[in-house]
C-alpha cells in the first residue's frame, strides 16, 4: 500500500473552544489507484489531506491522533527536514486557486526550475530546460517561448496546467488534488481532468482527488470515501456507490442532483445544515438531518463503519446489476449507518 | 401565450479600453455582450447559460441598468428603459429585482436582517407604510423559511443558504415581476443547492414571478428553466426550449458543453463520448472574425472565417418542425449523436 492513513485526528484550537475537524479518518490508496474524497465545505476532507502533507498551520491546528504510513513509514513521527524531503519529492499536492499558489511576480519557468534547483541542485540552465518541458508536458502551447511569462498571462486552465506540472516536476508516487477543476469552466476542467488522468496512467502515481462534485467523482475515481463532519461515512467502489448508496448521506446528496426524470417536481433536498464543528452532534453526526433516524443514532457511540455486504440478496440478481465481483471479500464498501441494509436494499 | 414582461434588442456593451495619462487615447473595445437580443414572458424561466467571459453576467447589470448599453434596446412592457432616469426609471426598477451569487459579500454586515430586508422599503415607502414594515419583513422571512424571529440577527450568524435565502427575501420585498438571478446557487453546498433551488420554484408558482436564471451548472439550469440561451463571447449562440437544447442541441459549442459535463453515473461516462474542445475562449477585447466560436472549433471552414452566422432556424432544419428546428447562430448546424443529455 502506498499510503495508509489510520484513525488520523485533527482539532482547531479557537477562542471559541475546540473544533473537531477530523475525528478517527482512515483510507488508503495504492499505486495507480485514484480515491476521491468527497465532502461539503467542513466535512475535513481538506484539512486530512493537509495533514497527510504536513502542512497544517500548528497552532491552532493539532493532530491528535493516528497514523499517516507512506509506504511503511509513518510520517507524523518523522522531524521537519525528513517530512520536507517526502513533501515535493515523493508526495506532490495540487490546489484548487492556481493564481494565488503562484508567485506573481516571478516567471512561472523559473518557479517550475526552482522545484529542479532547491531538490536537485541543477543549474539554472539545467532547471530552464526541465522547466520547460514539463510545460511541454502539461499541454501547454510553445512551452519555450511562454515559460518567460509571469501567471497573470496564463488563463485559469493554463496555471492549473503549471500546478499539475509543479506537483509532477520530481515524479512524486502520491499526487493529493484538492478540487483542482472547481474554479474552471466546465469544458476547460474536461481539459484538466483528461491530462491528470492520462499522466496518472504514464507515470503509475497514486491520486487522492478531493471534491464536493459528484460527477467529476464518476469520470475519474477507482473508488470514493464520502465524508461527513469529520468523518467518513461511506466507502465504496465507485459504480456501488452510484448505483446503491448505504448511508443516508450519500443518497441525498445523490437525489439532490438535479435529474432528468425529476423535471417541474420539488429537488429531494437534504433538510437543514451541516453541522457545527465546535458542537457536533451525539450518536451519528448526520441524524439531525437524517429521514431514517431512530433513537439508537442519537446517542453515543456514533455508528462504526460497517462493512457492506450483500448476504441475503439474490446474488444472482446482484450480480446482474454489475455490484458484486466473483469474490464477495473485495467489495471493500463501509457504511456508518447502524441502518445501512435498510438504506442499500431501498 | 402570456405576456412579454423584458424584451432584449440587440443589445450592445463594449467597455472602452484606454492608454495614456494624461491624453486617454481609446485604443480598442472589451466586446463584453454584442447584439443579444431575448424575450422573457410572464411566469416563466428563461436560463443563460456560458462560461466566464461569455456575457451572462454583463447582461444581468444591464437589464438592472446598473450598466448603460452602447447599444440596442431593453423593453418592460414595450417601454424603452435603457433610456430612463430619475423617477420614470425608479417605478421600473421596482419591477425587476436581483438575487447575488455571492451570500456572503451581498449583504452588509452591519445591517440586521431586517434593516436588509426591509431596505427596498425605505426607497419605494409607497409600498408598505411605516408602521407595517416589521410585519411585511417577518412574514418575507417565513416566506422564504427562515424562522421571523431572527428579524434582530446579523448577516454573519447565518449559513450560506440562509444567506441566500435573505437574499431572496430582499429580492421579494417589493413585489417584482421579474427577478434576475446571477449565479444563485454556485456558492452553496450540493445539499443546500436543492433546497434554495426548490424554494425558487415555490415562490414562482406563488407569486408569478418570471425568472432570468444565469448559471454555469446546466443540470440546474435545465431543472428550473422553461427556455434556455447559451452564450459564448458575448453572443447568444442558439437559444430553444429546455428539450430543444439539452435533448437535440445543433450549434457544436452546445454539443461540446453538454458533453463536457460530468455526469454523476460511472456507467454512462463509459458509454458516452465527449467532445474535448482545444485552447480557451480568446479574449472579448479581440474577437475572432466571422463565427467567434470558430478558432475551437472542430467544423469550421473557411466560410466561417468570413461570414458570421445569424442567430436562426437553421435552413436544413426549418421545413421540419422537430425539436432540431430551433434557432442556432451556425453555418454548419447539424444534430450529433454523441452530445447527450445533463
Amino acid at each position: 500500500m502506498l499510503l495508509d492513513v489510520r484513525d488520523l485526528r485533527v482539532e482547531f484550537r479557537t477562542r471559541e473552544g475546540v473544533v473537531r475537524a477530523v475525528n478517527g479518518v482512515s483510507y488508503s490508496v495504492a499505486e495507480g489507484e485514484t480515491l476521491a474524497v468527497l465532502g461539503e465545505s467542513g466535512s475535513g476532507k481538506s484539512v486530512t489531506a493537509q495533514a497527510v502533507m504536513g502542512i497544517l498551520d500548528s497552532p491552532p491546528a493539532r493532530v491528535t491522533g493516528g497514523r499517516v504510513l507512506f509506504q511503511g513509514t509513518d510520517l507524523l513521527r518523522l522531524g521537519e527536514e525528513d517530512r520536507r524531503r517526502v513533501r515535493g519529492e515523493r508526495m506532490a499536492m495540487i490546489f484548487q486557486d492556481a493564481l494565488s499558489s503562484l508567485n506573481p511576480v516571478l516567471p512561472v519557468g523559473y518557479q517550475l526550475g526552482e522545484m529542479f534547483r532547491v531538490h536537485r541542485r541543477a543549474s539554472r540552465k539545467e532547471a530552464r530546460e526541465r522547466a520547460v518541458e514539463l510545460m511541454d508536458r502539461v499541454r501547454i502551447p510553445a512551452a519555450g517561448a511562454r515559460a518567460g511569462d509571469y501567471p497573470h498571462q496564463f488563463s485559469g486552465g493554463m496555471r492549473q496546467r503549471i500546478m499539475i506540472a509543479m506537483a509532477l516536476a520530481l515524479e512524486p508516487e502520491l499526487i493529493i488534488a484538492d478540487e483542482p477543476t472547481t474554479a474552471l469552466d466546465v469544458t476547460v476542467q474536461a481539459q484538466v481532468m483528461d491530462l491528470l488522468k492520462d499522466l496518472q496512467r504514464e507515470f503509475g502515481m497514486g491520486l487522492i482527488l478531493i471534491t464536493h462534485d459528484l460527477g467529476v467523482v464518476a469520470d475519474v475515481a477507482d473508488k470514493i470515501a464520502v465524508m461527513y463532519a469529520g468523518r467518513i461515512v461511506e466507502n465504496a467502489p465507485v459504480a456501488d456507490l452510484y448505483k446503491r448508496p448505504a448511508h443516508p448521506y450519500t443518497r441525498g446528496l445523490l437525489d439532490s442532483i438535479p435529474r432528468l426524470d425529476r423535471k417541474g417536481r420539488e429537488l429531494r433536498a437534504i433538510s437543514g445544515l451541516p453541522p457545527n464543528l465546535l458542537r457536533i452532534p451525539p450518536g451519528c453526526p448526520f441524524h439531525p438531518r437524517c429521514p431514517q433516524v431512530r433513537d439508537v443514532c442519537r446517542v453515543d457511540p456514533p455508528p462504526p463503519l460497517y462493512e457492506v455486504t450483500y448476504a441475503g440478496r439474490d446474488a444472482e440478481a446482484v450480480r446482474a446489476a454489475e455490484l458484486m465481483p466473483d469474490d464477495p471479500s473485495a467489495l471493500g464498501r463501509a457504511s456508518a449507518c447502524h441502518f445501512w441494509k435498510e438504506t442499500v436494499g431501498e | 401565450m402570456s405576456e412579454v414582461l423584458l424584451e432584449v434588442r440587440d443589445l450592445v456593451k463594449h467597455f472602452p479600453l484606454t492608454q495614456g495619462v494624461l491624453v486617454r487615447r481609446r485604443v480598442g473595445a472589451v466586446q463584453a455582450v454584442d447584439g443579444v437580443s431575448f424575450r422573457l414572458r410572464e411566469g416563466e424561466t428563461l436560463g443563460v447559460v456560458g462560461e466566464s467571459g461569455c456575457g451572462k453576467s454583463t447582461v444581468a447589470k444591464l437589464l438592472m441598468h446598473l450598466e448603460r448599453p452602447t447599444e440596442g434596446k431593453i423593453l418592460y412592457k414595450g417601454e424603452d428603459i435603457a433610456g430612463l432616469s430619475g423617477r420614470a426609471l425608479k417605478s421600473v426598477r421596482r419591477n425587476i429585482q436581483m438575487v447575488f451569487q455571492d451570500p456572503y459579500t451581498s449583504l452588509n454586515p452591519r445591517m440586521t436582517v431586517g434593516d436588509i430586508v426591509g431596505e427596498p422599503f425605505d426607497i419605494h415607502p409607497e409600498v408598505a407604510p411605516k408602521g407595517d414594515r416589521r410585519r411585511r419583513v417577518r412574514e418575507l422571512l417565513d416566506v422564504v423559511g427562515l424562522n421571523p424571529e431572527y428579524i434582530n440577527r446579523y448577516p454573519h450568524q447565518f449559513s450560506g443558504g440562509q444567506r441566500q435565502r435573505i437574499g431572496i427575501a430582499r429580492g421579494l420585498a417589493l413585489r417584482p415581476e421579474v427577478i434576475i438571478a446571477d449565479e444563485p446557487v454556485s456558492a452553496l453546498d450540493v445539499s443546500v443547492q436543492a433546497q434554495v433551488v426548490n424554494l425558487m420554484e415555490r415562490l414562482q408558482d406563488e407569486f408569478g414571478l418570471a425568472y432570468l436564471f444565469i448559471a454555469h451548472d446546466l443540470s440546474v439550469v435545465r431543472h428550473i428553466s422553461d427556455r434556455i440561451a447559451v452564450m459564448y463571447l458575448g453572443r447568444i449562440v442558439e437559444t430553444g426550449t429546455d428539450r430543444e437544447i439539452y435533448e437535440h442541441p445543433t450549434h457544436p459549442y452546445t454539443q461540446a458543453l453538454l458533453s463536457a459535463v460530468p455526469v454523476p453515473d460511472p456507467s454512462a461516462t463509459r458509454e458516452r463520448e465527449r467532445i474535448i474542445l482545444t485552447g480557451d475562449v480568446p479574449s472579448p477585447a479581440d474577437p475572432p472574425s466571422g463565427c467567434r466560436f470558430r478558432t475551437r472549433c472542430w467544423k469550421a471552414q473557411e466560410l466561417c472565417t468570413r461570414v458570421d452566422p445569424p442567430l436562426a432556424v437553421p435552413v436544413v432544419f426549418a421545413k421540419a418542425s422537430g425539436p432540431a428546428a430551433h434557432e442556432s447562430a451556425c453555418h454548419f448546424a447539424a444534430e450529433e449523436p454523441s452530445a447527450t443529455a445533463v
